[in-house]
């Protein structure tokens, strides 16, 4: 794929997300659209020009749930083979917080791993299609809910990939809040000390989580000196603009965990959901006319880019 | 006197190791407290230290079996199950993941006090669905621990015993899952014991034998899935009751799983649950922390002199004059 062909491809994979995602959300009368609108380029751009992933051969269709893991369950599986499997040559894929897993369900769409109507198996009982996806929903294969954890587990992954001498990275979506957690701190400190450069962490610092502003709830600024005194290294971009995340995440490693520090707008490219702030994390219409406006906006979306 | 054990985890799992290249030992800060160290010194590639940091030492273990690897968690008891329990129940226990976790200085068995003391672990362990729980009672289980907990294809936690452990069972008997141990059978009451509590009830119940009271012992090492092979006949031979003793909290741990599968088991029979009750205890040393939350010999004395109605006229001195030696099961597993 030329330069600006794999431009084009994720600008439109990011249309597409939101497209889906406001869809869904007119249709379902609420959804986590503030997350579509800040990440949408960041997971565009890893999959269209970051990651090394396995292609399934053809878009799979969401399975039923099919309980948990354990002994006595022959049938479980992860979602994995939605990012084209595990192997020790290809890329990891760890989406962290998995409210956002609407927009990585639209991606996977969009990108041709899953199929268009398995959005509509979205939080229907015994669907693995859940709202806040766990390890058996399409695209993931750890449970990263607990927030936190989808780091640490990646963390692990990556030293194991070290000992190896397996060559595919770790690449981590992660969201801004998740920095007030302690243990993310001492998860830096470990891929740092164990010089861990075959993890990637992209971080949608869209300033947004559940009780508002994070700035308000808890202050994690400034992220970039605090991440870079842990050892890590950081980039810092708009992550708004593929090509510049592509670069940073495309840096030679150095010995250091790479952390992309994505600066995004929790409303971007849907200005109506402004007037929602401070609080964005999840939109539920409050009244019919809130409704009409946001079918609107649905309606008034500029066809697909070719 | 009987014979004493040092170190034995410490040489038992470098050997293993050997045989075991996908084993990775993860520490936190307490190496040489957990006798993690001739394995970090023999095998450095293979040791990783995390620091302490616990919570990531978990999620990072349930990480590195995602690329095939079988960590080995060492530190202690209370900062696997309290600090990290959440870790251990997502990024370990939901995906089944077989992360090996070894607690070190269970129940009272530390002098360092409340924030030492694991009294809650078993409880913790055994709620955790996909869990195995195991409890090391003398030198042969410290020794056998290992090839079982490797068994198992899930995670598994493990109640560890460190530095001069006795040697109550004999090395050809190593541990085996859900396999009790039977160091005596008789008719009036049955004894059930795990852990440290077991070296006690064995001083207890020689004297008692002694005075003409016929007992069932039996030691259990696998407390989750609590199905010992065998138990329901065992409990059965306690015609005037059962009597449990573990070192942690009564409530959660062995004695709970007893009254449990007594329940199921629709076996009815007075059950006494020696064990830490509802509280937290303090730092002092081993014998008088068991000896005021009533899990030594004497307080197993009283309790089945209780159930018996009858005084039996033992004195501490009594119980501390036996001569332990390793005993052989004699129920076979197989044949109950």
């Amino acid at each position: 794929m030329t330069d600006s062909d794999w431009k084009k491809e994720a600008s439109r994979i990011a249309d597409g997300i939101r497209r889906r995602v406001l869809e869904h959300t007119v249709r379902n009368d609420g959804g986590y659209v503030s997350q579509a609108c800040s990440s949408a380029e960041i997971l565009a751009t890893l999959y269209a020009r970051v990651m090394n992933l396995g292609v399934p051969d053809a878009p799979i269709a969401p399975r039923p749930y099919a309980g948990t893991p354990g002994p006595d369950n022959d049938v479980y599986r992860t979602g994995v083979d939605f990012n084209g499997g595990v192997r020790d040559d290809l890329d990891r894929f760890i989406l962290s917080p998995t409210h956002y897993s609407l927009v990585l369900y639209a991606a996977l769409i969009e990108t041709g791993r899953m199929t268009p109507d398995g959005l509509d198996m979205f939080n229907r009982d015994g669907s693995s299609v859940e709202m806040i996806g766990a390890e058996h929903s399409p695209g993931m294969e750890v449970m990263t809910g607990s927030l936190g954890q989808g780091l640490a587990q990646a963390v692990g992954m990556a030293l194991g990939r070290r000992l190896k001498g397996a060559t595919g990275r770790v690449v981590v979506m992660m969201s801004d809040g998740e920095f007030q957690i302690g243990m993310t701190w001492e998860s830096i400190q470990f891929a740092s000390h164990y010089s861990l450069d075959n993890l990637i962490v992209v971080v949608d610092a869209n300033g947004q989580q559940c009780d508002g502003v994070v700035e308000s709830v808890m202050c994690i600024e400034p992220l970039d000196r605090r991440i870079d005194s842990f050892g890590g290294r950081v980039v810092v971009v708009n992550g708004h603009d593929v090509d510049e995340i592509a670069t940073a995440a495309s840096l030679q490693p150095d010995g250091r965990p790479l952390f992309v520090l994505a600066r995004t707008d929790p409303c971007r490219g849907m200005d109506l959901l402004r007037s929602r702030a401070p609080k964005l994390h999840y939109l539920r219409f409050k009244c019919e006319c809130e409704k009409r406006a946001w079918a609107g906006l649905l309606d008034a979306w500029p066809a697909e880019v070719e | 006197m009987m014979e004493m054990v040092s170190r034995a985890h410490a040489r038992q799992l470098v050997e293993w190791a050997r045989n075991h290249p996908g084993a990775l030992v993860l520490s936190a800060d307490l190496t040489g407290s957990c006798e993690a160290d001739l394995f970090r010194d023999t095998f450095p590639e293979r040791f990783i230290s995390c620091g302490i940091a616990e919570q990531n030492m978990l999620s990072v273990a349930g990480g590195l079996c995602r690329e095939g690897f079988v960590p080995l968690v060492h530190t202690f008891a209370v900062f696997i199950c309290r600090r990290a329990f959440d870790q251990i129940a997502m990024s370990v226990a939901y995906p089944n993941q077989p992360v090996k976790m070894f607690g070190f200085l269970p129940g009272l068995t530390t002098p360092g006090g409340a924030t030492h003391q694991a009294i809650d672990d078993i409880a913790l362990m055994r709620s955790l669905p996909n869990m195995t729980v195991l409890e090391v009672g003398d030198a042969t289980e410290v020794e056998s621990v290992l090839d079982v907990a490797w068994d198992v294809p899930g995670p598994v936690y493990v109640r560890m015993l460190r530095g001069d452990v006795p040697r109550l069972f004999p090395v050809d008997e190593p541990m085996r899952l859900s396999i009790p141990r039977v160091p005596m059978l008789g008719s009036d009451v049955a004894v059930v014991t795990s852990g440290i509590c077991t070296e006690e009830a064995m001083r207890a119940t020689a004297v008692m034998a002694g005075r003409g009271v016929s007992i069932t012992h039996v030691h259990i090492s696998t407390l989750k899935p609590f199905e010992p092979a065998g138990l329901d006949e065992l409990l059965a031979t306690g015609a005037k009751g059962i009597v449990t003793m573990e070192n942690h909290l009564i409530d959660g741990g062995l004695g709970s799983a007893v009254v449990q599968y007594c329940s199921d088991k629709g076996l009815s029979r007075p059950v006494v649950r020696l064990g830490i009750r509802d509280r937290y205890s303090h730092g002092a040393s081993r014998p008088h922390l068991m000896r005021e939350h009533g899990i030594d010999a004497m307080s197993l004395v009283n309790a089945i002199s209780g159930l018996l109605g009858a005084d039996l006229g033992i004195e501490a001195g009594d119980l501390a004059a036996v001569r332990v030696e390793p005993v052989h099961s004699i129920a076979k597993a197989e044949a109950l």
